[in-house]
């Protein structure tokens, strides 16, 4: 664990493990609610709203683009709420019908605009690009207290432990009603709770979330930690509180187990390059959750 | 006339409906309502099943939106006047796999006094314990709700009423699916509230208790069919014409002339 | 242009990649209809997702196997496999756990599409100096599709077409009362197995052309288009493979017009284009005509609310109702009925009466469930049963 480490693999690591929690912790409720495919159709609408981003402002610059995916993920919300209502149709049809159209009026945008110049791929968008958010102003473990070094890190650390420390307080705040709102939705009525607009702020916070996770770490992972560490910790325990404690240590540990086999694992074995980061943590929450759900305490109801 | 209203003043009563429609796509499943709730008296709304008792109570409540109709809590609009209310909604509405305990689910009952960030302190809890004790729950605070049986998630249920302090208890199927004992403790709870001064509407399945709980009865089949205290209300002619065809003459003299 | 791409007219490739597609459109629309009716639409989506490990280990055995890493029916056969292990998980975890179907399908999703992305680096790093191209499966790509490629995926299409069609019996009335069905000696859990065979089938059929991350749209949206149009399940298949065929038709002709305008993408927005107008424009139960009916009953039901109150001099609370009287000249703008108002009242009045009537009368009180306080007597009863209602009326005591 020398210099080396501090400016290939401190960064990338400790973005990964913001990116999970942050994604984690409004999963918790999404996957109460039967809403845990929100985080899917969030996602993909994610490349749509960067690429009108990219058309508005015709620059590659993260807060427009995240701004742009926020949007659409609200766009999308909406549209999956109206079709549902208006049609009458099941949530999942409505989902798979506006996130599929939405993904590919995204792809179209981008084939139809010229992008040779910057860097903007579906590929970029669904697994992002983990292993280049490297630290190159730190000569080792003594830059953390080096302000000119510190400077340098790449901007997606802040921009992630922000959007962590935001999901983190909102969830916080509106804990109460959202527990009850999710357990009772008639009785929360009758409180005076919000419900719809309690209902819309999840999805936004887990959209927020999701878009600042995207352009770090791509949209796959965003899906997988939506939905594995919660589901995972489902399995673990019979109370919320302890619940959403397990889901961030289990987001945590595949993060770093992640991020690990995929730099490491393939030299282990022989070979010369790394493997995709984000696939590998999405890939090493699954076996969590496929491990808990064999032994977990309270897999069955 | 039958149509004719009951003439409670509607400004003095704890619930009062007037015109209420709601509908469910082009069929209206309640239409033309008017209730005048007694004050201090326990009334059921009683009726067929698909007669629409739930649908009136959720729309009293704002749960589903009405076609038209308006409503008054104690005189005024029910915003005003809702925490004045509680609500026990039928069981199966919830989703009893909710990973929550017991005592987590009367504190809900307290969500008025704690606020978004208030702190749950010691007389929260012990307020919470009271009202699980009031309806013999005491014992199982720390439970799992998912390993309660029926008759035990219904007084869950009627102990979270119970810490809204409310001066209206709105219950929707109380008795539904619950053992005896239950039934019993339920009944006892209900009427330690009347008894208090309180107010208790009910929506009640089995026409063969009403005598026995109740006050007043509500008669509903998608329309009024009758309203008032059981003595004048719970007639043969009433539930004959709420029932229609389903219950047969003899049984409808046996159960509204009482044992 | 268009014109002569919707005509075949503009070259070999693009009359094989337009006939294909619409094949593949029919096939997936019909198919699809069962796993929508069966309210289990997004399966589809963690099917698709769940090929992607298997589409990049086939390719590396085929290559290790010294043969050509891009032979479609190698591929096809290895996503088949691996989209197998994605289902046969997302039943698992939804039978064996306490979880949901939606958080086992959003879990099989992304780990299989994460694995597989892993697996697709580590290609990338094996065949170095040799495109393998396999990242055009995300998406789809009918640039340079073979004659025999074309052949495979409208052969492919077909057959499940078939198939499906020969199982619609038992298939939907699975969809449709699943109790009911078992009773009849139809074994659920095989029809839903054999429901995901072909779901499976089409989304390894179709990711050549539309790529695995739309393959789910070819599934869902005509099925969900169909279902404006009919209420009758076996028309909704016809429907929904029609509409699907010509999302593909027209989706791959417009594609064929001009570079930069994707196959898989384009099929999945004509699609969208077919649902929204249907959606809003469709009788029945799209939401134009929606809105008008509920509309048009919300009215009749403050009309008749209003001639009541009127009838017995109560007042109107509603403003809703005031005006809709006053707009059809039953009240005046002090609120004092006119002539019409009055007559009209006192009509609404005495079907109300002969509705209370007939509850009590013991052989007309089952007419009673089609009191809906809208219908009108009249409708429902003859001329003698209504004389006898009214003989009742005026002897009945207390009787206004």
């Amino acid at each position: 664990m020398g210099d080396e480490f501090v400016i290939l693999s401190l960064a990338p690591l400790l973005i990964g493990i913001c990116a999970a929690v942050a994604c984690a912790l409004p999963g918790n409720f999404l996957l109460l609610r039967r809403q845990a495919l929100i985080g899917d159709a969030i996602s993909h609408v994610v490349l749509p709203g960067i690429v009108v981003a990219f058309l508005v402002t015709g620059r590659i610059a993260a807060w427009p683009m995240m701004l742009g995916a926020a949007c659409a993920a609200l766009v999308a919300v909406l549209l999956i709420e109206t079709i549902r209502r208006l049609g009458r149709v099941d949530a999942g049809t409505a989902m798979g019908v506006i996130f599929t159209s939405m993904f590919a009026a995204g792809v179209l945008l981008l084939e139809q605009s010229d992008t040779s110049s910057v860097h903007l791929d579906v590929e970029h968008a669904l697994y992002g690009n983990l292993e280049s958010l490297i630290w190159l102003d730190a000569t080792g473990w003594s830059s953390l207290l080096d302000p000119r070094a510190l400077a340098g890190l790449p901007p997606e650390l802040p921009r992630m432990a922000l959007t962590l420390l935001a999901v983190s307080v909102a969830i916080r705040i509106f804990w109460r009603p959202l527990k009850l709102a999710t357990f009772d939705e008639g009785f929360a009525r009758t409180l005076g709770i919000p419900v719809q607009v309690l209902s819309l702020g999840l999805v936004v916070t887990a959209a927020i979330a999701a878009v600042a996770a995207f352009d770090a770490v791509g949209s796959i992972i965003v899906i997988a930690m939506f939905i594995c560490p919660p589901a995972a910790a489902r399995m673990m325990t019979n109370r919320l509180s302890a619940q959403i404690c397990w889901s961030v240590a289990f987001a945590t540990l595949s993060a770093i187990l992640g991020y690990v086999l995929a730099g490491y694992g393939p030299l282990w074995l022989g070979g010369t390059d790394a493997v995709s980061a984000a696939g590998m943590i999405a890939t090493v929450s699954g076996l969590i959750l496929a491990g808990v759900a064999v032994i977990g305490p309270h897999r069955t109801a | 006339m039958t149509l004719a209203l009951p003439r409670t003043a509607p400004d003095q009563s704890p619930l009062a409906i007037r015109g209420l429609t709601v509908s469910y796509g082009e069929q209206p499943v309640v239409f033309s309502i008017d209730m005048t709730v007694q004050d201090g008296a326990m009334t059921a709304i009683i009726g067929p099943n698909g007669a629409g008792k739930s649908t009136l109570l959720k729309a009293a409540l704002n749960i589903v939106k009405p076609l038209s109709g308006r409503i008054t809590v104690y005189g005024q609009p029910l915003a005003q006047q809702a925490h004045r209310i509680a609500y026990v909604p039928q069981r199966a509405s919830v989703d009893w796999d909710f990973p929550t305990e017991v005592l987590d689910v009367v504190l809900m009952g307290l969500y008025r006094d704690l606020g978004l960030l208030g702190r749950v302190r010691a007389h929260h809890i012990r307020q919470a314990r009271d009202c699980l004790a009031r309806v013999g729950m005491e014992d199982f605070a720390d439970r799992q709700i998912g390993q309660l049986s029926g008759g035990q998630q219904q007084r869950v249920f009627l102990a979270r009423a119970l810490a809204q302090k409310a001066d209206l208890y709105l219950l929707d199927e109380p008795f539904a699916g619950v053992d005896a004992a239950t039934e019993s403790a339920i009944i006892d709870v209900l009427k330690s509230l009347r008894a208090e001064g309180k107010t208790v509407v009910a929506v009640h399945h089995d026409l063969s208790t009403v005598r026995a709980y109740f006050d007043n009865v509500f008669l509903i089949n998608r329309r009024k069919m009758g309203e008032g205290p059981i003595a004048a209300a719970f007639t043969p002619e009433t539930v004959q014409a709420t029932y229609g065809g389903r219950l047969a003459d003899g049984q409808i003299s046996q159960l509204t002339m009482g044992a | 242009m268009l014109l002569d791409a919707l005509l075949l007219q503009i070259g070999y490739n693009a009359t094989l990649v337009t006939l294909g597609s619409a094949a593949l459109g029919l096939a997936a629309g019909a198919t699809g209809t069962f796993l929508f009716l069966r309210k289990r639409s997004l399966v589809a989506d963690a099917v698709s997702h769940a090929t992607l490990p298997g589409l990049a280990l086939a390719f590396m055995l085929m290559v290790a196997l010294g043969g050509d890493g891009r032979n479609l029916a190698g591929l096809m056969a290895g996503s088949a496999l691996s989209a197998w292990i994605g289902l046969l998980s997302v039943s698992w975890l939804t039978r064996r756990t306490r979880l949901a179907e939606d958080a086992a399908i959003g879990a099989v999703l992304s780990v299989f599409f994460g694995f597989g992305i892993v697996l697709l680096t580590v290609v990338q790093t094996l065949s170095a100096g040799r495109q393998a191209g396999l990242e055009s499966f995300l998406l789809g790509s009918t640039a340079g599709m073979l004659f025999s490629d074309a052949i495979l995926i409208a052969a492919g299409g077909l057959l499940v077409l078939a198939s499906a069609l020969a199982l619609r019996r038992p298939l939907l009335m699975v969809a449709f009362d699943p109790g009911f069905a078992e009773t009849q000696g139809i074994d659920i859990h095989r029809m839903d197995l054999a429901i995901m065979t072909l779901v499976m089938a089409i989304t390894v059929v179709g990711l050549k052309v539309v790529g695995l991350i739309l393959i789910v749209a070819l599934l869902i949206i005509p099925a969900a288009t169909a279902r404006f149009w009919s209420n009758r399940a076996d028309r909704v298949v016809l429907l929904a493979g029609l509409f699907g065929g010509l999302s593909g038709y027209i989706g791959a002709a417009i594609s064929a017009t001009a570079p930069g305008l994707p196959t898989g993408p384009i099929i999945v927005l004509t699609g969208f284009a077919v649902f929204t107008a249907s959606l809003l424009l469709a009788p029945g139960r799209g939401v134009l005509s929606a809105a008008l009916r509920h509309r048009s009953h919300q009215r009749q039901v403050h009309l008749r609310q209003g001639l009541l109150a009127l009838a017995q001099d109560q007042p109107v609370y509603e403003a809703l109702t005031r005006r809709l009287l006053r707009r059809n000249g039953l009240q005046r703008a002090d609120g004092v009925p006119t002539s019409e108002g009055h007559s009209r009242a006192a009509a609404a009045l005495r079907d109300e009466t002969r509705w209370q009537a007939l509850r009590s009368s013991a052989h007309l009180s089952e007419l009673s469930a089609r009191d809906d306080g809208l219908t009108l007597i009249l409708d429902v009863l003859t001329p003698d049963q209504i004389a006898e209602l009214d003989r009742r009326i005026a002897t009945a005591p207390g009787t206004a």
